[in-house]
């Protein structure tokens, strides 16, 4: 049996215009990084103290969130705890209740994305409009985001057509991304006037001063959240960094690596409500503290969300982000997916070819491949394998640990294999068939050919 | 509400009881990148995101660039903090709800700085009224003394206080987008541009 992301990348790139279309796209992404990176001489100083603040930030995570929380309530605003997903919607739709609010604008967030916030508070009757307008993209098209930082990646610009038709009115079979983009904008300055309430994600929360700072470079979240006078802010407890100058070395690396930008368009720093308003944060827990406890994945904490681990992945460019059937896809995700369910996302980490691309680009120095590596360990010894993986691996660990039976595989199978028919090695049961072709087969192995030179040379 | 309470200290004790070792919180001195000239360094660095930047000498300078800048020649609605270079066409004051900014077509802001390293503008509500009018606007223009703009973020937030509540951000460039096949739109939600005026003989 094929994984699941298997057989859904399959599907994929079934369409091999699109998936190569895909690729491209992304690896664009990843050449305008590039650029960026190496336009600073200190990047790697910056990975470096990044991952030093986080490593910090993870070992008083408890004294940070509670400096964090004081510091926001003597500002004005009001701080919740969640410890998982139910949790969180249940505040969330408690705030808005009580607030009379029936319809909300959302700025990226995938925090509420993680916890299905938009289904449950439609099942209560609260209208949600995501208003990044990749959301709003996948949003319309009743699909989830297939990136964290591009949602709408895997739409051409004919799908984008099609479903604005469809819902905005455009013209038909109008493509243009700037006639797109303006009626986008026509239909969400409408839904930003008539919101009772704007929730916004957080990149960074500051324990020290007790703000937030939110990033976006269309001005969503930061039109959302100024006309009403309820902001709900939604954030995981990783987001947390000790100090408001720590925020110089991540707002450097985020947009650098997450688009090639230099910065992004609005870095907004909310420090307690808006004169009148009403400012609420949402600290939510749903699995980050297990995750915490494991020496070996504590350091996925550290990730800001920038998407480069996926632009540069060579599985991510080349399978799509619905392929990861996950919030998170792609490398990151394949880490934190298992983290939360290692049954479900057991064939993630083999989504993998362990190039170690990954863990170049991580502005936060994220181990990435060493630790898909160790998932990949940690589901074989929870017996969550298929056995199209651990039969043969168990036959091959038998062969190998016995060098006469691997000498003798060897010379029947040289004998062997030229004269079996095409048929019977590439078929439906083989998956190493498929899109494979045995090498050309030697007559003698290395071995018999280094013990015959040495005779010779005698 | 008990149940509140019991997810705060759940959660606290979730994450303090985890043995996740010592590690030292770094020091942010560094050799971070500096310019030799940094509005230059600025101006082309807010170019490059799709901003422009004009250097005028004084107020008087900066009243004449303004009129004849494209968008507030064509404003109707026009707010602006700069009175002295740039009439607003309504009194903020008696502006009530912010909803009825909808229809401003220019913004006039001041930048309390810039940062050479990204082209963004250090701007804060502390003298808007409505904060919302610095994304409501179709166009925004933002005033910025010559003589304060930092190399770095790092040096950027060695200025920046944050003591109480306020808001802030920094702003480079107009609103845009990619999220249609990567192709670059300027104007999503925000401003459709970005003029910043570095002003020359002002404090």
């Amino acid at each position: 049996m094929p994984t699941p992301h298997a057989v859904r990348a399959a599907r994929f790139v079934a369409d091999s215009d699109r998936a190569h279309w895909h690729d491209q796209a992304l690896w664009f992404v990843r050449v305008k990084r590039d650029r960026m990176a190496q336009s600073l001489p200190e990047w790697e100083a910056l990975r470096e103290t990044a991952a030093g603040i986080k490593a910090h930030t993870l070992s008083r995570l408890g004294d940070f969130l509670e400096q964090f929380e004081e510091r926001a309530i003597a500002l004005g605003a009001r701080v919740h705890w969640a410890r998982d997903a139910a949790e969180h919607n249940a505040i969330v739709l408690s705030i808005l209740e009580s607030h009379d609010v029936k319809k909300v604008v959302k700025s990226k967030s995938m925090l509420t994305e993680e916890c299905h916030l938009n289904p449950f508070l439609e099942r209560h009757e609260i209208e949600v409009v995501d208003t990044d307008l990749g959301e709003r993209i996948v949003q319309l098209a009743g699909e989830p985001p297939s990136h964290i930082v591009l949602p709408a990646i895997h739409k051409k610009k004919e799908d984008v057509g099609e479903i604005f038709h469809r819902f905005l009115k455009t013209e038909a079979g109008a493509s243009d991304p700037k006639y797109l983009t303006e009626a986008a904008r026509q239909h969400l300055r409408e839904k930003f006037l008539a919101s009772d309430a704007g929730i916004t994600g957080v990149n960074f929360a500051v324990a020290e001063t007790g703000g937030f700072v939110v990033c976006t470079n269309e001005g969503n979240a930061d039109l959302g959240v100024s006309l009403p006078k309820l902001h709900i802010a939604c954030m995981g407890i990783e987001k947390l960094i000790p100090r408001a100058a720590d925020l110089g070395v991540f707002l450097r690396l985020l947009a650098r690596s997450a688009t090639g930008q230099p910065i992004t368009t609005y870095s907004s720093h909310f420090h307690g409500p808006a004169a009148g308003g009403e400012l609420h944060i949402v600290l939510v827990d749903n699995g980050r503290s297990k995750i915490l406890e494991s020496e070996e994945f504590r350091r996925s904490l550290n990730c800001i969300r920038c998407g480069a681990c996926m632009n540069t992945c060579p599985v991510y460019r080349r399978s799509g982000g619905h392929s990861y059937d996950a919030t998170v896809p792609g490398p990151i995700g394949s880490i934190l997916g298992p983290a939360r369910d290692a049954k479900k996302y057991a064939g993630l980490p083999h989504a993998c070819s362990l190039c170690g691309s990954c863990t170049d680009v991580c502005p936060v120095k994220i181990d990435l491949h060493y630790q898909l590596l160790t998932w990949r360990g940690e589901i074989g010894r929870r017996g969550l394998l298929p056995w199209s993986k651990t039969i043969p691996m168990k036959l091959l660990a038998f062969v190998l640990k016995r060098p006469w039976l691997y000498a003798l595989a060897g010379r029947i199978a040289r004998r062997v294999l030229p004269l079996v028919p095409r048929w019977l090695l590439y078929n439906r049961l083989n998956d190493w068939g498929r899109q494979r072709e045995l090498p050309q087969i030697p007559k003698h192995s290395f071995r018999e050919i280094y013990e015959r030179r040495q005779r010779q040379s005698q | 509400m008990s149940d509140a309470s019991a997810s705060r200290s759940e959660i606290l004790s979730a994450v303090r009881n985890r043995h996740v070792p010592a590690a030292a919180l770094p020091d942010l001195t560094g050799a971070w990148i500096t310019f030799p000239d940094r509005a230059a360094h600025f101006a082309e660095t807010l170019r490059s995101v799709g901003g422009t930047c004009v250097d005028v000498a004084g107020i008087e300078e900066l009243r004449v660039a303004l009129q004849s800048l494209e968008p507030v020649a064509a404003a109707k609605k026009v707010y602006s903090a700069l009175p002295e270079a740039a009439p607003s066409t309504f009194d903020m004051a008696q502006v009530a709800d912010p909803h009825a900014l909808d229809d401003a077509d220019v913004a006039i802001a001041r930048g309390e700085f810039a940062v050479a390293e990204n082209g963004a503008v250090w701007v804060t509500d502390a003298n808007l009224k409505h904060r919302v009018i610095l994304f409501i606007a179709q166009h925004l223009v933002l005033v910025v003394p010559r003589n304060q703009i930092v190399n770095n973020m790092h040096e950027a937030y060695a200025r920046l206080r944050f003591d109480g509540p306020g808001y802030g951000l920094f702003l480079s460039g107009p609103s845009k987008t990619a999220d249609i096949e990567q192709s670059l739109v300027i104007g999503a939600h925000g401003p459709r541009s970005l003029t910043v005026y570095l002003l020359d003989g002002s404090a």
